[in-house]
């Protein structure tokens, strides 16, 4: 490093005090004084050749994109699954060529390609590398290098998991939680390679997010630009920062956890395995807890619907802001919920274990901090709905998305509430009500955001608008679609349905769901088909889409502010932008504009009566 | 304006599904109708919550719709208004906790008189063992599981012996008694779960877990395995009977103890013993 730094000193010294003296110099009032840079600017690696550009890229933006093209392509994997395990389920006389083992194995690669590589790995690598560096006002992640590895790692291990496809005995179908015994033991579809397989490439993942995560949360904290304030940052940027430390703290309890399940599966040991009779032979294990592995599972796996959930309370309180134009409300409410519900999920584990075996007295601890997190949930739906109130709402495409989010996430909070109440939880845990309850909650709630991020930031990745026409019928038979889906499947579960059930047609009190699986089934095919109207949509929309501009939207944040659109590798030009406010300056009384940029300074706004953030 | 009309049609629609729903829980047939309370006061809280939530919402999309124009209020805080409604929260999840911690509190403990029945799971089935005379089941362990042993009672252990011995997948209850539901696994997690007890508990390899009920309905239940448990976890089904107490008094007499059965293979034993002497005889 020493000759590299010795050659470039003057160069680093030289920025450096053209930063400090910035401002100092120019003839800008004091009440435009921003504390000048303490560090010097990052040089950037610009890739010249195809493959360093596109391939091999250590530009956040194109790792974005990349991670959200592998996202939605696995995504587009669990959708099929998912239409096949209902076709199984509501016509099962179609399903024929489907044995329990094939369903086993769709259940179980579904469950974790949603959970893990598609809805995880969306939010903060995509969404992550493409909006952190150009919210905070930096030219790009602070390791570009180690965030490019941090995607090929991903890439491997969605590949690693595709593989488990076509190995003998197909993917692991022990479920997506894969419990032992049985996911290591014959009886489960896929106990042999495909297990191992899942386990290696669940441990791919988790060391390759790591590398993304480091880099994340070191450019939160360190590289936002002049005046970035951490409580002046767009809560897209605390969501998905809080999202990431979660992650940090808790994908080491699934890497021990697959470790050791793999030493169990490979070398014989006994962490999860204790004495088991099976086909009348005991086999060489002994000693082991197969509840310990859930406490370890679900020490990652609560935490995890957090890691998903909260880049999405983040993302949706901008979008909302923005097409209501109106400030968030309650900004400061908003960034300690998401804190505080960080928190609290790593206390609420082992209410995925109430029917367990655990010792049961655990129940009334996890029941209360389980409830104590409705609290500063509820707070963020009421400061979703505040701020539309007397806004003055745009209701475009984005918008559309963002009213969906809130009917679904609320109703699957509120089903929350039963399955996080111990008592309520004893009979509808394992039925459909819980499958009802989650899919609403974390699965249809944050890809109703994931779509609304795509309508509102597709103009910035690629400079056109998409298709509002076709965003509408795209929006509306999703959430009507998905919502008949979910909302009658909970009835399923008061039934005692349970889950996980290949057929269940003969039970006497089950044959009144026939027609009801029928009609989710119906329902599913058509959702799972209407998304393809958005990939048409974006097609359409590359070749013949109208221009966005700079700023279609008219928002505050400074991934509106690029020098070009889009933007270029580096994000701002000469110069990065300096920050004078947060960014829900809306309709600020007696601006000339509803938008104040979080760049203008309070000189060019003299008149106007904006709060000081 | 159409989308707030299609939005409140939605939670009117999930009102009136709710109402008018042919698919609701089965007749209850244990004592746990305080479950069903609780999740009917979520259901009135919670339920009153999600209409109240996306009311306003629909209302603020009619009167808020954009107008060019339009004066929006710019009022980043307000909190007194956020403090009124996080303590309402507040008092309302509390509601809804309390009386769930009071109903698990009856759950986790076991009232005195209840009959200890031995569920014994595996891959794919259920077995059951009821205490005899003395009241107590004997001790057992996974290794001594043989043909002759089937729930692999320790032999030396004195309880054990006149144990009775259900070697079917149905289990005969009594009405009006508690039962506590003793699960051991032989190989992998499952779950002893009868939709209409409501309760339900895993099993587990290793370690016994443990629920009670007691059911109040006489008839015959369905069991159902309710932990994934590999390819054969759908058709892991078993039955309770559940039946007047002269009925079950009677059920029992016919059912066989431990002793019995160990008389029984002696038995067997011996015969075999004599028909081989008698057949090297005839050799001889």
């Amino acid at each position: 490093m020493s000759e590299e730094y010795e050659n470039n000193k003057s160069s680093y010294q030289a920025q450096s005090s053209e930063t400090i003296s910035g401002d100092g110099a120019s003839s800008a009032p004091d009440m435009d004084y921003v504390r000048p840079a303490e560090i010097g600017e990052q040089d950037l690696y610009h890739g010249h050749s195809f493959i360093t550009k596109w391939i091999f890229c250590q530009d956040a933006k194109v790792i974005g994109v990349q991670y959200f093209l592998t996202a939605v392509f696995t995504g587009i994997v669990g959708l099929i699954l998912s239409w096949l395990m209902r076709l199984q389920l509501g016509f099962p006389e179609l399903a024929g060529f489907m044995t329990a083992e094939h369903y086993y194995q769709f259940v179980t690669m579904h469950g974790m390609i949603m959970v893990v590589y598609f809805l995880t790995a969306l939010f903060l690598g995509g969404f992550g590398n493409y909006l952190i560096p150009l919210m905070v006002g930096a030219r790009d992640m602070v390791f570009p290098y180690v965030n490019m590895i941090s995607f090929w790692m991903f890439f491997i291990a969605v590949a690693v998991l595709m593989a488990s496809f076509f190995v003998p005995g197909g993917p692991t179908g022990s479920g997506w939680t894969l419990y032992p015994p049985q996911a290591i033991l014959e009886g489960t579809p896929g106990s042999g390679a495909g297990i191992l397989l899942m386990l290696i490439s669940l441990s791919l993942f988790v060391i390759g997010f790591t590398m993304g995560g480091l880099n994340y949360l070191i450019t939160v904290l360190q590289a936002r630009t002049r005046g970035m304030t951490l409580m002046r940052m767009p809560l897209t940027v605390w969501g998905i920062f809080t999202a990431t430390v979660l992650a940090m703290l808790a994908f080491p309890a699934l890497l021990v956890s697959s470790i050791m399940m793999t030493l169990d599966k490979v070398l014989g040991t006994s962490f999860f395995m204790p004495t088991i009779l099976k086909a009348g032979e005991v086999l060489e294990y002994g000693g082991g807890s197969p509840i310990l592995f859930q406490h370890l599972f679900w020490f990652f796996g609560h935490p995890e619907v957090y890691i998903v959930a909260l880049p999405a309370f983040g993302i949706v309180s901008d979008l909302i802001s923005v097409h209501s134009r109106k400030n968030i409300f309650g900004y400061r409410m908003m960034v300690w919920a998401i804190v505080g519900i960080g928190a609290l999920s790593f206390f609420v584990w082992a209410h995925h274990m109430y029917v367990s075996g655990m010792n049961p007295w655990f129940g009334f601890f996890f029941a209360t901090t389980t409830l104590i997190i409705a609290v500063p949930t509820a707070m963020k739906v009421y400061n979703w709905i505040l701020t539309l109130w007397r806004g003055n709402i745009r209701m475009n495409t984005v918008m559309l998305w963002c009213l969906g989010f809130i009917v679904t996430f609320v109703n699957g909070g509120i089903t929350g509430i039963f399955l996080g109440n111990v008592t309520v939880d004893v009979p509808l845990s394992d039925t459909y009500f819980v499958i009802a309850h989650f899919h609403m909650v974390m699965g249809i709630a944050p890809l109703m955001v994931i779509m609304g991020a795509v309508y509102h930031w597709f103009p910035l990745v690629a400079g056109r608008m998409l298709d509002e026409k076709l965003g509408k019928w795209h929006f509306w038979i999703t959430f009507l679609g998905a919502y008949s889906i979910y909302f009658p499947m909970h009835y399923l579960g008061f039934i005692g349905v349970p889950r996980r059930y290949f057929e269940m047609y003969d039970s006497p009190y089950m044959t009144s769901a026939v027609g009801m699986n029928e009609f989710i089934s119906l329902a599913a095919f058509i959702v799972g088909a209407a998304q393809f109207i958005l990939i048409y949509n974006i097609i359409k929309t590359l070749k013949v889409g109208k221009p966005a501009g700079k700023n279609p939207w008219k928002a505050n944040s400074l991934e509106w502010h690029t020098s070009t659109v889009p933007p270029e590798h580096g994000n701002f030009g000469d110069r990065l932008p300096v920050v004078h406010r947060w960014a829900y300056d809306y309709s600020v009384p007696g601006a000339n504009d509803d938008f104040i940029p979080q760049t203008t300074p309070p000189s060019e706004v003299i008149n106007t009566e904006v709060e000081k953030t | 304006m159409h989308a707030g009309f299609i939005f409140l049609a939605v939670i009117v629609g999930s009102v009136l599904f709710h109402i008018f729903t042919p698919w609701y829980w089965t007749d209850i047939a244990s004592n746990w109708g305080a479950m069903d309370d609780t999740i009917t006061l979520t259901f009135w809280v919670g339920g009153g919550v999600f209409v109240a939530v996306c009311l306003f919402m629909v209302y603020c999309v009619f009167k808020f719709s954009y107008k060019e124009g339009r004066k929006v209020e710019y009022k980043p805080e307000d909190k007194k208004l956020e403090k009124i409604l996080t303590w309402a929260t507040t008092i309302g999840v509390v509601a809804l906790l309390a009386p769930g911690l009071v109903v698990w509190n009856q759950y986790v403990n076991v009232p005195k008189n209840a009959i200890e029945i031995d569920v014994m799971a595996w891959q794919w089935g259920w077995q059951y063992r009821l205490p005899g005379k003395d009241g107590k089941l004997g001790n057992t362990k996974i290794v001594n599981i043989n043909e002759d042993n089937p729930f692999g009672i320790i032999l030396e252990d004195p309880n054990g012996n006149d144990d009775v011995l259900i070697q079917s997948d149905v289990i005969n209850l009594k009405t009006n008694r508690p039962v506590k539901i003793l699960l051991r696994s032989v190989d992998v997690l499952h779950n002893w779960y009868v939709p209409q007890f409501r309760a339900k508990m895993d099993a587990i390899p290793g370690v016994i877990t443990y629920y009670w009920f007691e059911p109040n309905k006489t008839g015959e239940y369905e069991v159902l395995c309710a932990e994934y448990c590999g390819v054969g976890h759908y058709a892991m089904r078993g039955g309770v009977n559940v039946q007047s107490e002269e009925d079950y008094e009677k059920w029992l007499q016919e059912q066989e103890t431990f002793s019995d059965l160990i008389a029984k293979q002696k038995k067997l034993e011996l015969e075999t013993e004599k028909l081989a002497k008698k057949i090297n005889l005839n050799i001889e």
